[in-house]
């Protein structure tokens, strides 16, 4: 029985090993790719050799940069990710609100839900000139942008799950007298904050793309900016640093909400990883 | 932790297939069939209308090779496509082959001169009426391109320096959109159509364009050196195609001009008023001599300093010097070893004389 393949476990160890495998490959091929285009062409710029993108990154991150004073890793990153942080912090409050709102009170639910079906459909990207225009090119269209795409995602999802709260328990929570309000603080707000948080993990994929996007069009910072504008001298040497940066960072603030979230709701990570 | 490798594998998939891709050899050697990129501007539309026409296979034909003409939507993206191999020519600027394929060290010769901009960027201000207005501005331009170049040309003319303004990247696709509705944007650099309608907002000047740096943003057919010395009839039907056009259009013909037009999104008088701006090398005569003379090489010089100093040589470069360039007027700019971008008039000579 054991020796069916399905129920063999890799150990530890092992594990490790299955998980960098597909790292390790990706790294391979690209050096054999480079070495070969290097070989042809020694200034190639498509696949610059490791020891190019290490002294890219070098001077990326450690040295300031001459015309604007900084240090273009760090200022950039900073930028990027205050566009980010503000984008999702008023979505998630929008998300929070308007969620619970309309998950629990029939008239608000009447009054929005629709609307904001619609809205939800609407692809974020098409409406980016109309963005640009109504608010500028500053920071605001690059944050509106970002809660455009992510907000009514929030809304909905969290709309669904409070509907979804077991009508006994709210029946409970009124025979013992609880106000509106307090069904909302002592009961819906408490098994909401954690659905919220991981919504908000799976919006940060799209929240990157809107990001990055909003900063390829206009700006003068950022990470997104930063890769579409030496694009132009095809720097591969700069793009493939700030793609892997852009995914670590990514990686840390998924992994933060999720100790966040076990952290303020131990009881709901029971058995699940 | 299932989400996340599975994201894994996409990128790893995604990552080999791109490089895969990537790594389609750039060969040179002989070979019949070969791919030209383009992209819409006043001065390259005869390209589309060589591909359209069959004019352009019937010059292939004459050198017993094939010629595939394609239209590229993304201007940067069709310069890329030509340094990392796919294409064998493509039309650019002077400032973008030196500082995509030559610095990438894929050795490129300008094959035809097709034009210089004279007129065609310029840098419009709706709050100033000169130059020296955009000092302290926020001047929305696509950044490290000729409107950069063009820039630090008018800003060196009135003893001002890129610290003096600030430069926001900003989209050509947009440029229009944003100075004309936008109380943000109060100056713009472009090239057009996009210049005529920003030039055209109400209380708008323009202060300063191309023609005050008459032949430095010179438009070029560029082609891969290798390919073109191992394979000259490539270069031959080119060059043949081109001044058969260029016969056409400076005799006016309508039915060319009007294809033309309609290809670059606008009307006849549309494209009539971008050419006015477009100083067309209509003889191939002018163009050789234009590439002959010693001032295309202190054009280059102005060129290179620019963009050494604003990285786009890339990393290697330690001065401007790192990348060689030939000019037929016999000097080289820069590292004799190292010449990866080389003026060449032979070809629009042979035209000049007949001989094609």
């Amino acid at each position: 029985m054991g020796l069916r393949i399905i129920n063999r476990r890799p150990g530890r160890g092992s594990a490790l090993f299955w998980g960098a495998l597909p790292f390790l490959a990706v790294l391979a091929l690209y050096l054999v790719f480079s070495t070969l285009r290097l070989a042809e062409n020694p200034n190639d710029k498509l696949l610059p050799a490791l020891s190019t993108i290490a002294d890219t990154v070098g001077r990326l991150a450690f040295s300031f940069d001459q015309r604007t004073g900084q240090i273009l890793l760090w200022a950039d990153s900073a930028a990027s990710l205050s566009r980010l942080g503000y984008g999702l912090a008023v979505s998630a409050a929008i998300g929070l609100v308007v969620g619970i709102g309309s998950g629990l009170v029939p008239f608000i639910r009447a009054g929005l839900a629709p609307s904001i079906a619609v809205v939800s459909l609407i692809p974020p990207m098409a409406l980016l000139p109309i963005l640009f225009i109504s608010f500028g090119l500053g920071e605001l269209s690059k944050v509106v942008l970002i809660v455009v795409g992510v907000a009514p995602f929030l809304v909905r999802d969290l709309a669904m799950r409070v509907e979804a709260i077991p009508a006994e328990l709210i029946i409970k929570a009124q025979t013992l007298g609880a106000s509106t309000w307090q069904i909302v603080t002592r009961l819906v707000l408490p098994t909401m904050l954690p659905k919220l948080i991981d919504a908000l993990r799976l919006s940060l994929g799209p929240a990157w793309l809107f990001l990055i996007s909003a900063e390829a069009i206009a700006a003068q910072d950022g990470l997104g900016y930063r890769i579409f504008l030496v694009r132009r001298y095809l720097a591969m040497d700069v793009i493939l640093p700030y793609v892997a940066w852009i995914t670590l960072l990514a990686f840390l603030m998924d992994w933060g909400l999720r100790t966040l979230n076990r952290r303020i709701s131990p009881w709901l990570t029971r058995g699940a990883a | 932790m299932t989400v996340s490798f599975k994201r894994l594998c996409g990128l790893v998939l995604g990552l080999a297939a791109a490089t895969a891709i990537a790594c389609s050899p750039a060969a040179a050697a002989e070979k019949t069939s070969f791919k030209i990129a383009w992209s819409i501007y006043a001065g390259w539309m005869p390209w589309g209308y060589a591909a359209d026409t069959g004019l352009m296979k019937k010059w292939a034909d004459k050198f017993g090779i094939n010629v595939e003409i394609v239209q590229i939507n993304d201007y940067v993206e069709s310069i890329n496509q030509y340094t990392a191999g796919g294409f064998d020519g493509c039309v650019m600027t002077n400032m973008d082959a030196l500082t995509i394929p030559a610095a990438g060290g894929v050795d490129s010769t300008a094959l035809i001169v097709g034009d210089f901009s004279n007129g065609n960027d310029g840098i419009v201000l709706k709050t100033g009426k000169s130059v020296a207005d955009l000092k302290g501005e926020k001047i929305n331009l696509v950044e490290l391109s000729v409107s950069h170049y063009l820039l630090a040309r008018a800003l060196d003319s009135v003893k001002l320096t890129e610290k003096d303004v600030a430069v926001v990247n900003t989209s050509d696709a947009d440029i229009v959109s944003v100075f004309t509705s936008s109380s943000d944007s109060t100056a713009v650099v472009t090239w057009n159509p996009q210049l005529a309608e920003v030039a055209a907002v109400k209380g708008a000047t323009k202060v300063f364009d191309s023609s005050n740096i008459p032949g430095e943003i010179i438009d070029l057919m560029v082609v891969n050196t290798a390919t073109l010395k191992d394979n000259p009839a490539l270069g031959k039907a080119l060059v043949g195609a081109w001044y058969e056009m260029m016969e056409k259009m400076a005799a006016g013909d309508e039915a060319m001009l009007t294809h033309m037009a309609k290809a670059s999104g606008t009307d006849l008088a549309g494209y009539k008023a971008q050419l006015a701006t477009t100083r067309m090398f209509f003889k191939p005569a002018e163009a050789a001599e234009f590439v002959t003379s010693p001032q295309l090489a202190k054009t280059m010089e102005l060129v290179r300093s620019f963009s050494f100093e604003h990285g786009l040589l890339g990393e290697g470069a330690k001065t401007k010097d790192a990348v060689g360039i030939a000019v037929p007027s016999g000097e080289f700019l820069g590292d004799k070893a190292n010449v990866k971008l080389r003026f060449d008039a032979d070809a629009m000579k042979l035209a000049a004389d007949g001989k094609l």
